[in-house]
């Protein structure tokens, strides 16, 4: 079969793309288009590192096709700061330090935007049940919480930046 | 590897079409959760992937002749987010929601959950307990099944090669009924049912079961509708000897395998304990006690 053309908005870039069937998402976001944020850790949807935002909605990117991505808006790690400036989760994870090795790191900064994004006053535990599927074997994860938690404060304007 | 093709059709009958005349392996797509790992290990090499979810209707949850109908593709986050089917059905929506990550509730669909056909899938024991209907669709029309007639062993479905799932009915509500779905898992989270049992009952005003269907998963080839364990809550209140017989009739339908999970021993006992503890949680809910979230 000839290679699918793909139109979609990239990180609010209207991009186009061809791929193969069998290519994931992140096949086509790291090898087609370069975008290399998104991580490749478990390729089962599993890890999170993968994670990224298409049409509002949290996925795994290594768990769509890139033929399905036609048509649809995707945020991706790359999309999440305006220019030089950091969104207020990335500025929070380097204050809390909430990482370490940093390849889990752009998979749960995208899924902490898409929580703060659907419930901008999350309690702890709808953090932690959120991020659930963002593996870490760095932080232990309380630097992170602490990170959203803070992050999400400044989001609702009850704290500075 | 021989290439691989990808449709995503706009109307049913381009899709049965495209199922029916695939020379090779054909599969249908919904969220991909599942056919995208089996794809990737190598374990499922189809020639034709057939996506669902730009057909009409398949996406969305809508109210019909005072049930509900859920579109076979549509996500768990989206089953969630529904506050009308969340209040009548709650059971088939903290089964669904179970299921894996936030990111893959962004994708995974009742129908994959169904059609993935595994023993321990976390939706399929609250849809039988509710007696939802599939409604599926293929080269001979369109025809309505139990959802227990759809898996037949593990990875194994009833569907004939052109046929998939479009939405499913669940039935209106008596009054005082609800449901309720638990697994037993040895962490809170992302993990597959050491077992799972869903309940769905209707009482009278007084507190007396007058019907009930209770499923088990993970303790079987496929998911089990139990009958007799049905039949040890109808008639009777939510009391030690009711809860005595249930745990007996469920434990009696287990045909379980020893895994890494669990042994036949202990996933037994398990399924006897879970179905008494989902059944205080269905009557609770029926009387209007609570309906708070279960995990």
């Amino acid at each position: 079969m000839s290679k699918h053309h793909v139109s979609a908005v990239i990180n609010g870039e209207p991009t186009e793309f061809l791929c193969e069937t069998q290519q994931t998402l992140l096949d086509v976001l790291r090898d087609e288009i370069g975008l290399t944020g998104s991580k490749e850790g478990c390729a089962s949807g599993d890890c999170g590192a993968c994670s990224v935002i298409v049409d509002g909605r949290l996925i795994c990117s290594c768990l769509m096709l890139g033929c399905e991505a036609d048509g649809t808006a995707i945020t991706t790690i790359e999309g999440i700061a305006q220019g030089d400036h950091l969104h207020p989760v990335q500025q929070k994870f380097l204050e809390h330090a909430a990482l370490q090795c940093g390849f889990c790191t752009p998979g749960l900064i995208v899924a902490s935007k898409a929580l703060l994004d659907e419930n901008p006053n999350p309690t702890e535990e709808e953090a932690r049940y959120w991020l659930a599927g963002n593996l870490c074997r760095c932080t232990g994860y309380d630097k992170v919480i602490r990170a959203v938690m803070d992050a999400a404060e400044v989001m609702r304007g009850e704290k500075a930046a | 590897m021989p290439s691989l093709n990808y449709a995503a059709p706009a109307t049913v009958d381009e899709a049965v079409k495209l199922l029916a005349g695939a020379s090779g392996l054909a599969k249908v797509m919904s969220g991909g959760t599942d056919l995208l790992v089996q794809l990737r290990s190598g374990r499922l090499r189809p020639d034709l992937i057939v996506d669902t979810k730009k057909l009409p209707g398949i996406m969305g949850i809508r109210q019909e002749a005072g049930g509900f109908v859920i579109g076979a593709a549509t996500p768990g986050a989206v089953l969630e987010a529904d506050a009308a089917l969340t209040k009548a059905w709650p059971g088939v929506v903290e089964a669904m929601d179970l299921i894996g990550s936030t990111q893959i509730q962004g994708r995974a669909s009742l129908a994959g959950n169904l059609c993935n056909a595994s023993p321990a899938a976390d939706s399929v024991p609250a849809l039988f307990a509710a007696a939802a209907i599939a409604v599926i669709v293929g080269p001979n029309g369109k025809r309505e099944v139990p959802v227990e007639q759809v898996p037949t062993g593990p990875g194994r479905t009833s569907l004939a090669k052109g046929e998939f799932i479009l939405e499913f009915r669940l039935p209106p509500r008596p009054p005082h009924s609800s449901d309720a779905y638990l697994r037993f898992i040895p962490r809170t989270e992302m993990d597959i049912a050491v077992v799972g049992c869903g309940i769905c009952l209707t009482l009278d005003a007084g507190g007396t079961c007058t019907a009930a269907r209770v499923a088990l998963g993970a303790v079987a080839p496929t998911v089990l509708l139990v009958p007799a364990a049905a039949d040890a809550l109808i008639g009777h209140k939510l009391d030690d000897a009711t809860l005595a017989r249930l745990d007996a009739a469920a434990q009696a339908a287990c045909k379980p395998i020893d895994d890494k999970r669990g042994t036949i021993v202990y996933r037994t006992k398990v399924a006897g304990v879970l179905a008494r503890r989902v059944a205080a949680i269905a009557f609770d809910r029926a009387l209007g006690k609570t309906s708070a979230k279960t995990h």
